[in-house]
């Protein structure tokens, strides 16, 4: 059995509870592992850098030290803020060895020390890459046929580049999306910002950057938007109903993790997938265009 | 009398991981405005700022609002076609006003970065709902939780924690944080 170092992040432990529940369930049933980190720290998402971008590094450093440890050769990170963060922070520390000096340095204090090891990998690209579509299709045994799925990657999936991969028009999540069976629509705003980190600190923005995705995700004729990360989902989610009240709109779009469309198509139960088993059914029922 | 420095030098060295990022190669083509999903809520265009920098500017870029509003998206470093890391510079200009204490006023950014640090050196681990709630003031820390669990009928078994937990060797990474950080009392 492959076994992952598993690093959920702190959204997994609250409002993405669902997330961690359905990342597991799929993961057992595709049979390999993710062993979470022993004592693992915040990766400070978006708001460290903005105080001590030395601070930044080293707290996702720890992180990928703790990793280091295990003998295991990829850290998986299911959000992707997180991923983002660990993945920058590992490329740093081999390109820059002064900056790894400092951050060593510093760890000392916790008795460990990270050589820039690690493989970073968001959750996503283990099943895409790893585990490959074809294997994941012979899982599938109730496919989502006729399901109409708006795949949102969001930014710090596929943002900053890490080579010369396809940034501005990625594919592998409407692959992922055929092989269980439903329908990716094309989404033209799949990587544009849902304004995640703004939402507390410029909300008037933030809500618009969601309505604005929203709204594409309707007149593209989604039923359901599938996301790959905790903020995005929360953002979408959580505030869909505050976009309803100042924008005077009528949404009600389910926003459901890409883990839960996996787990349902391979008959996994909804409690254990965290999801409430009439979402599919009722998105299956309802138009979005004629909805709002 | 001593020689100016240039403000785009003093950006440049507020990143030092990224210290590569070519700012002054600025073609001021645009491409970074035209991409930005916050445009609209900024003082000052991603390619302005730019220019602005370049010219010196200080002030006016210090006491703009469009660095504290960059959502960090990196959709304009990904098409710049001077290699310029638009997204990080912003971050680079929050940290920097951070440093000096020296930002547009009403900005919630700079007091909401410092209460997520001080929760996670605090206690390891960070919860948004509650540092939301405390600026959200028509919402609580359960509202939001309430709300993000009926939305679209995420279920859960159990009760969530309101507060993190603690991670084991918090002692030992606040001391890791102060090996890089001055840090004041921690409770
Ligand atoms: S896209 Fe790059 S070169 Fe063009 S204006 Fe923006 S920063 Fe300058
Ligand atoms: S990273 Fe910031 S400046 Fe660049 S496009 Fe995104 S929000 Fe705009």
């Amino acid at each position: 059995m492959k076994q992952y170092a598993y690093y959920p992040g702190c959204s997994l432990e609250s409002l993405g509870k669902s997330y961690h529940l359905s990342t597991l369930e799929v993961a057992a049933r595709l049979g390999i592992e993710f062993k979470e980190l022993e004592d693992w720290n915040c990766c400070g998402a978006t708001a460290y850098f903005p105080v001590d971008e030395l601070l930044a590094y080293t707290l996702s450093a720890r992180n990928l030290a703790i990793a280091e440890k295990t003998g295991l050769k990829d850290f998986v990170a299911p959000c992707s803020a997180c991923f983002k963060n660990a993945y920058t922070t590992n490329k740093y520390l081999n390109s820059d060895p002064d900056l790894a000096e400092h951050i060593n340095y510093a760890l000392e204090e916790d008795n460990l020390h990270v050589a820039g090891t690690m493989q970073v990998r968001h959750l996503i690209e283990v099943f895409v890459e790893d585990i490959g579509l074809d294997a994941i299709k012979e899982k599938v045994t109730y496919p989502l046929n006729n399901l109409k799925v708006a795949p949102y990657y969001g930014c710090q999936l596929v943002r900053p580049r890490k080579g010369n991969e396809n940034v501005e028009n990625p594919r592998y999540f409407e692959e992922l999306l055929s092989a269980l069976g439903a329908e990716p629509i094309e989404f033209e705003s799949k990587t544009r910002c849902c304004g995640g980190s703004l939402i507390v600190t410029n909300r008037a923005a933030a809500l618009d950057m969601v309505e604005k995705l929203l709204q594409d995700a309707v007149n593209s004729h989604a039923q359901i938007i599938a996301t790959t990360c905790p903020m995005c989902t929360v953002n979408l989610e959580v505030y869909q109903s505050q976009v309803n009240r100042e924008f005077h709109t009528n949404y009600s779009i389910p926003i459901v993790y890409f883990t839960q469309l996996m787990g349902t198509s391979f008959g996994c139960t909804p409690k254990r997938l965290g999801i409430n088993k009439e979402i599919i059914p009722r998105a299956l029922e309802k138009s979005q265009v004629e909805a709002v | 009398m001593a020689v100016e420095y240039p403000f785009s030098k003093v950006i440049g060295d507020m990143m030092y991981a990224s210290h590569q990022n070519p700012i002054t190669d600025c073609l001021q083509c645009g491409t970074c405005s035209g991409t930005c999903p916050a445009i609209e809520y900024m003082d000052f265009s991603p390619r302005k700022i730019i220019g602005m920098i370049r010219a010196n500017l200080k002030e006016d870029v210090l006491s703009s609002n469009t660095y504290w509003s960059c959502a960090s998206c990196y959709h304009c470093t990904v098409r710049c076609p001077a290699g310029i890391d638009i997204a990080e510079m912003m971050y680079a200009l929050k940290r920097y006003s951070m440093w000096k204490s020296q930002f547009k006023e009403g900005l919630i950014g700079p007091d909401f970065s410092e209460s997520f640090v001080k929760m996670i050196v605090n206690s390891g681990r960070s919860y948004e709902p509650i540092l939301a709630a405390t600026y959200l003031p028509k919402y609580s820390a359960s509202a939001i939780v309430q709300e993000a669990l009926t939305a679209s009928g995420l279920v859960f078994s159990g009760k969530m924690n309101l507060f993190p937990k603690k991670i084991k060797r918090i002692k030992n990474l606040q001391n890791v944080v102060r090996r890089i950080l001055p840090l004041g009392e921690t409770s």
